[in-house]
């Protein structure tokens, strides 16, 4: 990924920034122009709390090219406890049995380095709570 | 004006290898390893942690307990390490940033060996106190690197501290500090080297023992206080027989010790090491407690701090992750080719 679009990701990626509608207060992650909701188009910025539950998930094991010393790994589907549902990788989770509803947190890791001389990309990933 | 600590907080891997598991791979005797270092077991970065992202998380604990803090109002931040991810490019950028301190913020890394932990406490302190800065956050946090089959493989851990630095809303005041500071190369790692080298023994009584020795006896004489004032001290821990043999020489009690010594169960985590052991301490602390702290950089140098705990403690402590659930909660164990992957000791095709 370029290193400017990572860049332009940061309130995101780093700090959990979402848009709440200002009209019927559902939280968009990622912010968007009109809520889908009620569309409104005013938001106010708030940061998601970090807490979350599995919705779905699977194993990775074909992964894309960055990430391929990575596999297997988990992804999975989360419900943000604020509403958003986003789709993340889930890493410390030992041998890698994930439940559907089980509780998990976002916490800050390295993503993929673009290469060995290359810059770092972090965001978020999910661990077990 | 008094100044101290407003929150800290820690952040530790999950990942741990034991000795034996090390030991088995090098045909070394893992018993008298475990005896020579009084160590059993250390912390290991998932591939996906370095400096950067411990910090992270340890920044965001430290926040946590420094309650009413808008990150706006930290005036400075400085992480101290001797694995910073990026050669050029400070890890505190990428911190503060994920924070939400920035852009009116100064940020600087800084090394020293295990030191450069409380040397960014030292000079974030002088910044409070000069009235530069509302608030600023220290950090000591280390990936540290230990060569296959060295001595220093056994020990070389990993793990984040973090201190909010301020003059109100107190956890802790620091009452004093004295920082001792001579050329003593006793470790030291070149550049574009992977591994650091060491001096072997050299690293004992010329240069540890000398160096925390020198500075906790001038603060000591400097406060007019002596060990039995104090309810813990925490020393610099590369390993378990050393702070506790210092801490001896010095008058302290292993009862004053063992709260903030980590390093049986984590290993040696560098700059984040003697400030981890003290994230420990406040976890349990009282009110009007007296804490000890002397840190040790190669090279070398230490840097001796005294704390009183305030009223305030009681309402932190239970507001962020505590160091020792950390240390002893949920931990997955590597064996060793796991371990020489997460660390990237495997040498791979192009």
């Amino acid at each position: 990924m370029p290193t400017a679009r990572t860049w332009r990701e940061y309130p995101q990626r780093y700090r959990y920034e979402a848009a709440v509608c200002k009209k019927c207060n559902k939280w968009h992650f990622p912010p968007r122009p009109v809520c889908d909701a009620c569309k409104g188009e005013e938001f106010e910025t708030k940061a998601m709390r970090r807490t979350g539950k599995i919705l779905s998930h699977t194993v990775i094991r074909v992964p894309p090219a960055p990430f391929k010393d990575q596999a297997p790994y988990a992804m999975a589907v989360i419900e943000m406890d604020d509403g958003p549902r986003i789709t993340t990788q889930v890493v410390d989770c030992g041998d890698g049995s994930l439940k559907i509803g089980q509780k998990v947190k976002l916490e800050f890791r390295r993503i993929y380095d673009d290469s060995e001389a290359g810059s770092i990309n972090y965001g978020y990933k999910a661990v077990p709570a | 004006m008094s100044v101290g600590i407003v929150g800290y907080g820690a952040n530790l891997p999950r990942h741990r290898i034991k000795v034996e598991e090390i030991a088995k791979v090098w045909g070394a005797d893992a018993p008298s390893y475990k005896k020579g270092l009084e160590l059993r077991e250390k912390s290991v970065p998932a591939p996906d942690q370095d400096v950067i992202t411990l910090s992270v998380e340890a920044a965001r604990n430290a926040l946590l307990r420094a309650k009413g803090v808008n990150p706006q109002d930290l005036g400075a931040i400085y992480i101290g390490s001797e694995s910073h991810p990026y050669a050029v490019k400070p890890s505190g950028t990428v911190v503060g940033e994920a924070i939400g301190a920035f852009p009116s913020c100064h940020v600087a890394d800084f090394e020293f060996a295990c030191k450069a932990g409380s040397e960014a406490m030292f000079v974030v302190y002088g910044l409070v106190k000069a009235g530069l800065v509302k608030y600023g956050l220290a950090i000591g946090a280390d990936t540290s690197q230990g060569a296959p089959g060295d001595a220093l493989e056994y020990s070389a851990a990993a793990g984040a501290a973090a201190y909010i630095i301020g003059s109100q809303d107190l956890v802790a005041t620091i009452d004093d500090t004295y920082s001792f500071t001579t050329d003593t190369p006793d470790f030291w790692r070149r550049e574009y080297q992977h591994y650091p080298q060491h001096a072997g023994r050299f690293t004992g009584e010329p240069a540890y023992f000398r160096t925390v020795l020198g500075a906790s006896e001038a603060l000591l004489k400097k406060s007019g206080m002596k060990p039995k004032d104090f309810q813990y001290a925490v020393f610099h821990q590369p390993n378990g027989k050393f702070p506790m043999r210092a801490g001896k020489m010095l008058g302290f009690s292993r009862e004053q010790i063992e709260t903030g010594w980590l390093v049986p169960t984590l290993g040696n985590t560098y700059s984040g090491a003697s400030p981890l052991g003290l994230t420990a301490i406040l976890d349990v602390a009282k009110p009007g407690d007296k804490i000890f702290m002397c840190s040790y950089g190669s090279g070398a140098g230490s840097d001796a701090f005294i704390y009183t705990v305030t009223d305030r403690i009681r309402e932190v402590q239970g507001l962020a992750a505590k160091t020792r659930d950390m240390l002893d909660k949920n931990v997955i164990y590597l064996q060793y080719g796991e371990y020489a992957k997460f660390r990237r000791k495997i040498l791979k095709a192009e």
